[in-house]
């Protein structure tokens, strides 16, 4: 049997007196995709950051394929919200897709002629081949997060973490990354946070709506009560301040 | 001033200014890019109490500051790992309390009169040959650690949290970091005292920036413009009779001025 690629039991986290998420579990299989919803402060983010082992919980575990965050940093891939942070720093698309390539086991090392192959190959896969060069001052906001999710893919991920990775990007490289994605679903599991509800529906295997609790919904088949749910979580939750239980329309089926 | 390089003291003035030039373009480029300015003029300051103990105990200030600023980084570096949100204002009083144990320490050696001037504001002329053998390893240091971790440092540099989630060791290297800024300011303090280290520190990274596309070539040029400050600066303190440490110190500000205004035009 497969180990489940994550597992999150009873996870609390507050940052002082302000607690983000309260008594989050689920579990997500091997070969999942994930779409992870809910309003801005929800807890996205830090629940992200958490299974990452960026954060560590206040209380209750996580497991990525059966380690500990940390430990199976190796078999992740994360692909950061936002890009414009440190844009007059002297690098290049190939040397932030390089980054993607090292490891714990590697440290103090050259890369190797693979290190470089798949570096490359990231960046031909997200259409970035040709800035390969270029500073990432030059690049604009898209094609940043193209190299960003490049350096992502030539970790060789197991599970591939993406938060909110269309903010920036022009429209109909948005698509393209979708359809991307879901492509390489079949290797790779995929946890996306998005807002964009129409990708959810069209692409993903199972959501999430995080607002300080988390529900899980793991429906093989996107259905429009769900997309209702994706729409009406955000709404929901900001009206009553509190989690709610699964709409009734979902939990008939 | 070939006439002038055959002067023992003005030969070791300048082997010590391209020394220091070397490991200030390496440490300063990740000083720079790592935004860590503030930590690093504290633990220049902070150098001083090591220099008044190693006074107090009678050992080459040279290797009191040197061990009292690689402590002090050591501690710097936890506290701003630890506590984030204070960690400016614990340097702050580290940067004050290190200079103040130094003026004491030195207050209490009875009967001797320790030349202040010359460590605040440094005195390349003064060099000696055992401080330049000291020189030599840490330069070997700096540049072997940078070299190897290269790669590691420009990712923890650009973005942590990434490099952090591909599982290198980023609070050890951080440290490391800190505790080669520590001997790379032993070394410049000798060179234009510790109140003008963090120019030389930063000013040849901050132009090099602009002109460089790599952390690699950012240090290559950084260092190539401090042999050129040290060494300018140098030739016109020689020449007008004036401060070397200070001069130098101008030169390099008077070119980082330059090179702004430069900008300024370019994008106006």
């Amino acid at each position: 049997m497969k180990l489940p690629a994550v597992q999150v039991e009873h996870v609390c986290f507050s940052y002082g007196d302000n607690q983000i998420l309260k008594d989050v579990s689920f579990t997500l299989e091997q070969g999942d995709f994930l779409g992870i919803l809910g309003p801005n402060g929800g807890g996205k983010t830090t629940l992200l950051k958490l299974m990452l082992g960026l954060l560590k919980p206040d209380r209750g575990s996580i497991r990525i394929l059966g380690e500990s965050p940390l430990d199976a940093n190796h078999r992740v891939g994360y692909v950061p919200q936002g890009t414009d942070f440190n844009n007059n720093f002297p690098i290049s698309a190939m040397e932030i897709s390089l980054m993607g390539r090292l490891s714990r086991s590697h440290l103090g090392r050259f890369y190797t002629r693979t290190d470089r192959e798949k570096a490359r190959e990231a960046l031909a896969r997200v259409g970035m081949i040709a800035h390969a060069d270029t500073h990432v001052g030059r690049l604009s906001g898209g094609q940043r997060q193209r190299v960003f999710i490049a350096r992502a893919l030539a970790t060789d991920p197991e599970i591939l973490f993406l938060d909110e990775p269309t903010s920036s990007l022009d429209p109909e490289f948005e698509t393209d990354l979708y359809s991307f994605l879901k492509e390489l679903n079949s290797q790779v599991t995929i946890v996306v946070i998005t807002h964009d509800i129409g990708a959810v529906s069209r692409y993903v295997k199972s959501v999430a709506c995080v607002n300080r609790s988390l529900i899980f919904h793991s429906e093989g088949k996107i259905t429009t009560e769900m997309l209702d749910m994706a729409y009406a979580c955000p709404v929901d939750l900001i009206a009553h301040g509190v989690p709610h239980r699964v709409l009734p329309t979902h939990e008939a089926k | 001033m070939w006439e002038a390089l055959q002067f023992d003291f003005l030969r070791n003035a300048v082997l010590a200014g391209v020394l220091v030039s070397i490991s200030c373009g390496i440490i300063g480029t990740l000083v720079v890019v790592n935004r860590i300015v503030f930590i690093s003029g504290g633990i220049a300051h902070a150098a001083y109490g090591g220099i008044g103990l190693a006074f107090y105990l009678g050992v080459p200030p040279t290797f009191g500051a040197a061990v009292f600023s690689v402590a002090v980084s050591i501690v710097m570096g936890l506290v701003s790992l630890k506590s984030k949100h204070r960690a400016d204002t614990v340097i702050g009083v580290l940067w004050a309390v290190g200079m103040a144990l130094g003026v004491v320490l030195v207050d209490l050696v009875p009967g001797y009169n320790v030349d202040l001037m010359s460590y605040l504001f440094g005195s390349i002329l003064a060099v000696s040959d055992s401080e330049l053998w000291l020189m030599l390893p840490l330069d070997a240091v700096i540049v072997l650690t940078v070299a190897i971790f290269y790669k590691e440092f420009m990712a923890l540099s650009y973005d942590e949290d990434f490099a952090v989630v591909v599982g290198i060791p980023v609070k050890t290297l951080y440290l490391a970091l800190l505790v080669m800024t520590a001997l790379c300011v032993v070394m410049v303090i000798r060179v234009v005292g510790l109140i003008l280290v963090i120019a030389l520190l930063t000013i040849p990274p901050y132009i090099s920036e602009k002109y460089t596309r790599s952390i690699s070539r950012m240090m290559v040029l950084s260092t190539i413009l401090g042999v050129a400050f040290t060494l300018s600066g140098l030739w016109l303190s020689y020449l007008f009779d004036l401060s070397s440490g200070a001069t130098i110190i101008l030169v390099a500000g008077a070119v980082f001025f330059l090179s702004y205004v430069i900008d300024l035009l370019g994008n106006g």
